[in-house]
């Protein structure tokens, strides 16, 4: 019987030691990649890509593209890397993308990168560590306020050319929220959740979550409790936007304004209303601009490793990055203007794109990262909840965030 | 089988050589590990080593994005003890299998006793009760969560009555309260239909005999019915109980552990501590700790069993 115990137990460790490791055969190799879209068109312009790279590469057999859903797209990947089944290479989410970059986990890429010189450096910073690229941002994208036109004009609101003051935006959200009675400025990302997003407002009174060097926490500091205030008066006292749990979609022509990212644009292809783009309102402290971003890496596990390495090579290459930037912005230069721009984004106009998104990309920030971020963004959002609430009182509330995240900020 | 290889065996030669390995008592051992080696093997592969590597992960420090795994000892159980929030989330869980347990065996016994009467209509009712068990969990939440918006079908009807309804999903307590009933409601059929059939077990003969000595409907329930159905009463509660600790996906879908760590419970806390900050030897940590509640808990129910189950000699 212990025999038979032992042979068993030792069959088992066998069985899971041999997960991670039975990519390594010879012959055409398989690639797999993860990634969080699903749409249609992405996934034709991705196989596209792939399907050009294993004409000229006759030791790839396959390249897959693996679509998770967004909402658990990080726990799914680090559930398969636990698992021994790590992809390939892998989009990340900018929120994990510190986690990644520091843990080690991601092949280091510079040196497979065409023309790394013509990259932003606003937009590499968050993949690098000691001058190292760990993952090519193939995707930056500015935040803009979308505006609906059409309601705006049917609540007797003027449009201003070169875009509001906050004060101003929020005016007139809630003018034609109240009249139209349809919804006022919506940030559909946000669902009370996401608090992240929020940075598309407070970066405009110079509010930020943590300091640069993710140490001190900047939730109790006069400029967010400023921007915060401005906010919760949006939302409880002015109504210009809708209440935690409300769901108001813009990109069908039930909102006024909506804060996105340019990306998003495609969504308004059939859209039935006039529309158009803004930069994020300036705030009290100027003209800022948020950026949202998605890289794509090579896991440093997969027994794959050097080819996927090649294949992110050729996929973000000047030819393929000027395909990718139809519907994710690129970070080469070469490709960030207007009239680059223009061709492959034809819903939005010349000086939007300059004034949002080649603009927006040089200055821009991008939204709240830390190693921690994770872990952070659960403790905030449970932190912030008191804040939805109409009698909330701002100030306490940011000093319990802060309470609540400082140890984990001041952690080594 | 064995009777007969033991009589073709030459008495002399077994006298004189070695005796045969396969003794009779050998024999029988291995027809009765055979017999239970599919048991066996099942739960030795999916219950008894998944728990032992629980308990060793619970000892390590894994993280899984740097592929490191280090043996930390006792450290992440010096993290149990002194982690802030546990005490939140604990008092989450308790409020939640608290008012699950009561809210369903008391709605279960309730129904069952209702539809237990000879009634018109009742097979519909059963079926009416007891239809939420089969609808997939995550799609009868999902639909919940559309009926509890502030705007909601709930609010909707409750405005009609002149109430101006909260924001269910998103205040402490009407949150909690919130999961509770979602989970009632999908889970007391299942409950319901337990009770009926021990119900349908008690002889009509003891309820006559105390009718006719003068006994009421209430007393009738209390001193026939309750505790004829004891034994029912005991195993749906343990399975209610331990239910209601591993309670996630209605979490997960309605709350995500908010407002605040209002609706955090323990599995949910695991949940995150896992797979979201990825630590994983804290989450091992975490199910060894649910791991003993339920074993401590179930235990209990079944000591306390002696004292108010009526069915063993």
């Amino acid at each position: 019987m212990k025999r038979f115990a032992a042979a068993v137990v030792a069959g088992l460790l066998t069985l899971t030691a041999c997960g991670g490791g039975t990519g390594a055969q010879s012959g055409p190799k398989t690639l797999r990649m993860t990634v969080w879209t699903a749409n249609e068109a992405h996934l034709k312009l991705l196989n596209g890509i792939a399907a050009e790279y294993k004409a000229s590469h006759p030791d790839i057999g396959e390249i897959r593209f693996d679509s998770v859903p967004a909402d658990t797209y990080t726990t799914t990947l680090t559930t398969q890397i636990a698992g021994g089944n790590a992809p390939d290479l892998a989009w990340i989410l900018e929120k994990s993308a510190p986690a990644f970059v520091a843990s080690g986990a991601l092949l280091p890429i510079k040196n497979k990168i065409e023309n790394v010189g013509e990259l932003a450096p606003s937009a590499t910073k968050l993949w690098e560590r000691d001058g190292e690229l760990y993952a090519f941002p193939f995707s930056t994208s500015p935040f803009g306020l979308f505006v609906n036109t059409d309601l705006l004009k049917q609540a007797g609101q003027q449009v201003p050319a070169g875009g509001w003051t906050w004060d101003q935006a929020i005016a007139a959200a809630a003018a034609t929220a109240s009249s139209t009675g349809k919804g006022g400025l919506v940030l559909p990302d946000f669902k009370y959740l996401n608090w992240d997003v929020l940075s598309t407002i407070w970066r405009g009174w110079g509010a930020s979550a943590w300091s640069d060097d993710g140490r001190t926490c900047g939730f109790a500091s006069p400029e967010m409790n400023d921007a915060m205030s401005f906010l919760h008066k949006a939302i409880f006292t002015q109504k210009a936007i809708p209440g935690p749990g409300t769901t108001i979609d813009f990109f069908a022509g039930n909102a006024a304004m909506g804060i996105s990212q340019i990306s998003r644009a495609g969504s308004l292809k059939d859209a039935k209303f006039g529309w158009t783009l803004l930069p994020l309102p300036s705030g009290p402290k100027g003209d800022y601009a948020v950026i949202g971003q998605a890289g794509v890496g090579v896991l440093k596990r997969s027994p794959n490793a050097e080819a996927a390495a090649d294949f992110l090579g050729f996929f973000t290459n000047a030819a393929n990055s000027a395909k990718l930037a139809q519907f994710f912005p690129s970070v080469r230069t070469s490709l960030l203007n207007a009239a680059t721009l223009a061709k492959s984004n034809p819903l939005i106009k010349p000086d939007q794109l300059q004034s949002v998104v080649i603009d927006g990309i040089a200055k821009g920030v991008v939204k709240p990262t830390h190693p921690k971020q994770e872990e952070l963004d659960q403790t905030v959002r449970s932190a912030l909840d008191p804040l939805w609430q109409p009698g909330a009182d701002v100030h306490s509330v940011l000093d319990g965030v802060c309470a609540k995240i400082r140890p984990i900020l001041e952690a080594p | 089988m064995t009777t007969t290889t033991e009589a073709a065996a030459p008495p002399v030669a077994a006298r004189t050589t070695r005796p045969s390995f396969w003794t009779m008592r050998r024999r029988d051992n291995l027809t009765g590990y055979l017999f239970i080696s599919p048991a066996l093997i099942g739960s030795l592969l999916f219950v008894l080593i998944p728990l032992g590597l629980v308990v060793w992960y619970s000892l390590n420090e894994w993280n899984v994005l740097a592929g490191t795994f280090e043996f930390i000892g006792v450290e992440n159980y010096e993290r149990l003890v002194s982690d802030e929030k546990l005490g939140e989330v604990l008092v989450a869980t308790g409020w939640f299998a608290a008012g699950l347990v009561v809210l369903n065996l008391g709605l279960a016994l309730l129904l069952a006793v209702l539809l237990n009467q000879k009634l018109r209509g009742t097979t519909f009712f059963r079926t009416l009760f007891f239809s939420p068990v089969l609808v997939s969990l995550v799609a009868w939440t999902l639909v919940w969560q559309l009926m509890l918006q502030p705007e909601g079908s709930l609010n909707s009807l409750l405005g009609f009555f002149g109430i101006d309804g909260p924001n269910w999903l998103r205040n402490g307590g009407s949150a909690m309260v919130s999961v509770i009933v979602v989970q009632v409601i999908k889970n007391v059929g299942l409950n319901m239909v337990l009770f009926l059939a021990a119900l349908q077990g008690v002889p009509s003969s003891l309820y006559e005999a105390a009718t006719l000595d003068g006994a009421g409907a209430w007393t009738r329930f209390r001193r026939i019915t309750l505790p004829l159905i004891s034994p029912t009463i005991l195993l749906t509660s343990i399975i209610t109980i331990v239910g209601s600790l591993q309670v996630f996906a209605q979490i997960a879908v309605l709350t995500q552990g908010g407002p605040g760590t209002s609706t955090t419970v323990l599995i949910y806390y695991l949940y995150q501590q896992a797979f979201q900050f990825h630590h994983f030897g804290y989450g091992a940590t975490i199910s060894v700790l649910l791991f003993v509640i339920v074993a401590l808990l179930t235990l209990l129910q079944w000591r306390m069993r002696r004292k108010w189950v009526l069915y063993e000699s």
